[in-house]
């Protein structure tokens, strides 16, 4: 009994972690759920055969099995449906449609320098010049930072959306989806020189380091000024209410 | 047997090197210091055709191998006479000569690795002098005169090594037993000496200091040597080898109990086993704050160093990081729940397992749920981008410190349930004492989330970073509360003695683990470190411009490390042979 009840608390995990997939239509991915199930099969495995009675009991069914001559025809059908079910496998995985996984590196690393509008910025120690206005003049601060949105909308809004959130009018053309500005995931894990690269550079200026590094953003060093770019990364910051990383941190 | 004095012991070849290498260091550390700060160029600009070549040999995977084999020994052969000398006094204090045995079979599997450490120290050296001859002497420019502490630090721990193995049953009593103390801890300061100068030249190829931006060096040789890693690393790989020691040594005790044909010496390797894996689980407890303070200043040096590390390409090798730790710490949380069979209260405890379990494992998903995650695209599609909306905040750094934390604090409990298992408590207010560490854990388990999920999720950067300082102090605090409860509470306690040799056959296997993972994730981050300066020989200073400058796929670096991983673990295997044959020729013991 102890073998289908480790059957059966594997089975409960395993449904529990399809769940978000049937019931709100956000999968779990499969490559995260193979992962996790590994290690939960592993650690019901551990807990069940601390002792040795433990032990005897999860394994007796399959000694049985294998070794009690009453039970030679159940063997034999054993030994002609493992081959066929591993075969069947194969020729599933193998003939499998579906596209293929997709490693993408969400955050590369920016490089040490950056070349636009004649100069060269030092990323590393690179801070926002209008940022110090945040404590000397809160008044002027906000007005940067409301000039900042207008610029975010009349050119970034159209894919990252009026809520900032990723989801703009051309943002569903895209693959991979724009990034959104909103949690505490994606902004708020970086410095402003980060999104100062991103932004002036664009998709071209990505390294080739943990590609594909797949973007269709564009490298606004042709449209925008420098001034409206770090105006740009104070509405972003502003609007969604992260703190940038400093340099302290 | 008959006793040898410790030079006679020695071959020729392994006093030779450090001699040898004494003089070759004296010699150059005068010639740089001769310089004089005028002498110092900027780093050489290389092209290709300065690399010499070998026909059919990669000099990338050369070195790399030579360093990861050299690496490996010599984590071991430092770690081993640290627990050996604790060992050994404890084993005087205590009036317990079992202490003694077990301190000097520890230190006869390593004198083996010692001269293997030696042997691949010298192929890594030539590999480097031949392979890469410009960064050797630009190194050699700036690191000349430390080059001389390195050799007289090398001579001094052979010296006390075979001083202290060769000694020691010469050096059993009185004065003398102090003196072979003294003798050891001498060895250790010298080779904890010897890896701090070795890890001056690797965190300066990192975070490089007191040279300019075209990197003349301005002639403060401290300076070099501080830079910006040298203490994190110095910290990181002194608590690691300890912990990597202690999993080899374990996994020999392991090796000898499953070979072992009578009670007594199952029950001599088991708690060989058992105080091995104490040392390399005791470690390895405070090892990821070490992690974490490394890593912070990686990331202040340089953010493109530190996106690089844990952001871009090589965030994935956290992942696998987080999937061997975390296998790991299920085993050694196994190997305690096995041990609960050796006292005459363990079965009490049993029933607990399935719940310590049950957030052992939930930690350790959590801790290794990547935040980019690999996706079909159909998956993509479904979730709306690259990051899950349920999974995604487990991908970052605060639900990883609660994780890590809780974990430790689950195995620290495992612990604390084996002990009971041969010790129950008389003491009037025991009632009292369980509630106080029952309560104790609650709270941690309060404190620790809260201040992963608030300061986590809901306050800016500068919180979620400091945040994990106190989640740390957290757990240490209630480590060290509910063992010093622990203590007063078994004062006068009814107590069983352990029944040593009483574990099943498959808990060794988990001790044979914990040293595979030791091995394979020292190799993985091990080259994760090394890997982050990407395209240069010394980041942002002197440019590698070899045919190999680029950085290797996840894929081939796992390979060449498993490799590698096989190839030392087969040495080690060997060494435990040969260390059996010692003692079976020795002592006629147990085989």
């Amino acid at each position: 009994m102890r073998l289908i009840k480790f059957l059966a608390v594997n089975l409960f995990f395993y449904a529990l972690l399809k769940a978000p997939g049937l019931l709100a239509g956000k999968p779990v991915p499969s490559s995260v759920i193979t992962m996790y199930m590994f290690f939960i099969v592993m650690t019901v495995l551990l807990v069940m055969t601390i002792t040795d009675e433990g032990a005897n009991g999860l394994f007796a069914p399959i000694r049985s099995l294998l070794e009690d001559p009453s039970r030679a025809l159940a063997r034999k059908v054993l030994f002609v449906l493992l081959p066929v079910a591993a075969a069947l496998s194969v020729q599933y995985l193998s003939t499998d449609p579906g596209p293929p996984f997709e490693l993408r590196s969400a955050h590369p690393a920016p490089p040490g320098v950056v070349r636009a509008y004649g100069k060269v910025y030092e990323l590393d120690g690179l801070e926002n010049p209008l940022r110090a206005l945040e404590k000397e003049n809160p008044a002027a601060f906000k007005e940067l930072a409301r000039e900042g949105g207008e610029v975010y909308f009349r050119n970034c809004f159209f894919c990252h959306g009026a809520r900032l959130d990723g989801r703009g009018h051309y943002a569903y053309a895209m693959d991979p989806l724009p990034m959104p500005f909103t949690g505490s995931d994606t902004i708020a894990q970086l410095k402003e020189s980060y999104l100062f690269w991103r932004i002036v550079k664009g998709g071209p200026g990505l390294p080739r380091e943990g590609g594909p590094n797949i973007s269709s953003m564009p490298a606004w060093e042709n449209e925008l000024t420098e001034e409206e770019v770090w105006k740009v990364i104070l509405f972003l910051y502003d609007y969604t209410g992260n703190r940038p990383r400093s340099w302290k941190d | 047997m008959t006793h040898r004095g410790p030079l006679r012991c020695l071959p020729p070849t392994r006093w030779l090197v450090p001699v040898l290498a004494l003089l070759a260091s004296a010699a150059l550390a005068q010639d740089v210091l001769a310089a004089g700060p005028s002498g110092y160029a900027p780093a050489p600009v290389l092209s290709p055709g300065d690399y010499p070549a070998i026909r059919g040999l990669s000099p990338r995977l050369a070195v790399w191998f030579a360093a990861q084999m050299h690496v490996w020994f010599a984590a071991f052969v430092l770690a081993v006479p640290i627990f050996a000398v604790i060992l050994e006094f404890v084993g005087v204090v205590k009036k317990d000569a079992r202490y003694d045995r077990v301190a000097y079979e520890f230190l006869r599997v390593s004198i083996t690795a010692f001269s293997l450490t030696a042997v691949t120290g010298g192929i890594l050296l030539a590999a480097l002098i031949v392979f890469y001859p410009d960064l050797m002497k630009y190194l050699a420019s700036i690191f000349g005169p430390t080059a001389l502490f390195y050799a007289l630090f090398f001579f001094f721990e052979t010296a006390a090594l075979y001083t202290y193995y060769y000694g020691w049953k010469r050096m059993a009593e009185g004065r003398l037993k102090l003196l072979h103390l003294a003798v050891g801890i001498g060895l250790n300061l010298s080779g904890t000496g010897l890896m701090f100068v070795a890890n001056a030249w690797v965190t300066f190829m990192m975070t490089p200091a007191g040279v300019d931006a075209a990197g003349a060096f301005g002639g403060n040789v401290w300076e070099a040597v501080n830079n910006h890693l040298w203490s994190p690393m110095n910290l990181h790989r002194f608590v690691a080898n300890i912990a990597y020691g202690g999993s080899i040594a374990g996994a020999y005790a392991a090796y000898r109990f499953l070979g072992a044909s009578s009670e007594e010496g199952r029950a001599h390797y088991d708690w060989m086993g058992y105080t091995a894996s104490l040392i390399a689980i005791g470690a390895l407890l405070p090892l990821p704050f070490a992690g974490y303070w490394l890593t912070a200043e990686i990331y202040s040096f340089s953010q493109q160093m530190g996106i690089t590390l844990m952001g871009g390409v090589f965030a994935w090798l956290f992942i696998v990081q987080a999937v061997i730790i975390g296998a790991l710490f299920l085993a050694a949380n196994y190997y305690l729940w096995c041990g609960f069979g050796r006292g005459g209260y363990g079965a009490g405890y049993l029933k607990y397992v399935k719940y310590i379990a049950v957030v052992v494992a939930a930690s350790f998903l959590v801790w290794f749920t990547p935040h980019t995650l690999i996706l079909t695209p159909s998956e993509a599609r479904a979730i709306g981008g690259q990051y899950h909306p349920y999974l995604g905040p487990l991908g970052l750094m605060p639900a990883k410190n609660t994780a890590v934390n809780m974990m430790l604090l689950f195995t620290f409990l495992s612990f604390l349930l084996y002990r009971r298992a041969h010790r129950r408590p008389v003491v009037p207010w025991v009632k009292y004492g369980n509630a106080l560490q029952a309560g104790l854990f609650t709270a941690a388990v309060a404190n620790i989330s809260f201040l992963g999920v608030y300061y986590g999720y809901f306050t800016n950067t500068v919180y979620k970073v400091a945040s994990s300082v106190p989640q740390v102090a957290t757990t240490l605090f209630v480590i060290v509360a509910c063992l010093v409860i622990e203590w007063l509470m078994a004062r006068g306690g009814r107590s069983e003695d352990f029944k040593w040799g009483r574990m099943p056959e498959r808990s060794q296997y988990a001790l044979i683990l914990i040293a595979v993972s030791f091995t394979w994730l020292m190799g993985l981050m091990g080259f994760v470190r090394s890997a982050i300066r990407q395209h240069w020989h010394v980041y942002s200073v002197m440019k590698d411009a070899s045919a190999e400058a680029f950085t290797p796929s996840i894929a081939y670096a796992a390979k060449v490390v498993s490799a590698g991983t096989v190839v030392f673990l087969a040495i080690i295997v060997f060494i435990f042979w040969l260390g059996g044959m010692g003692q079976e020729k020795e002592a006629g013991g147990d085989g």
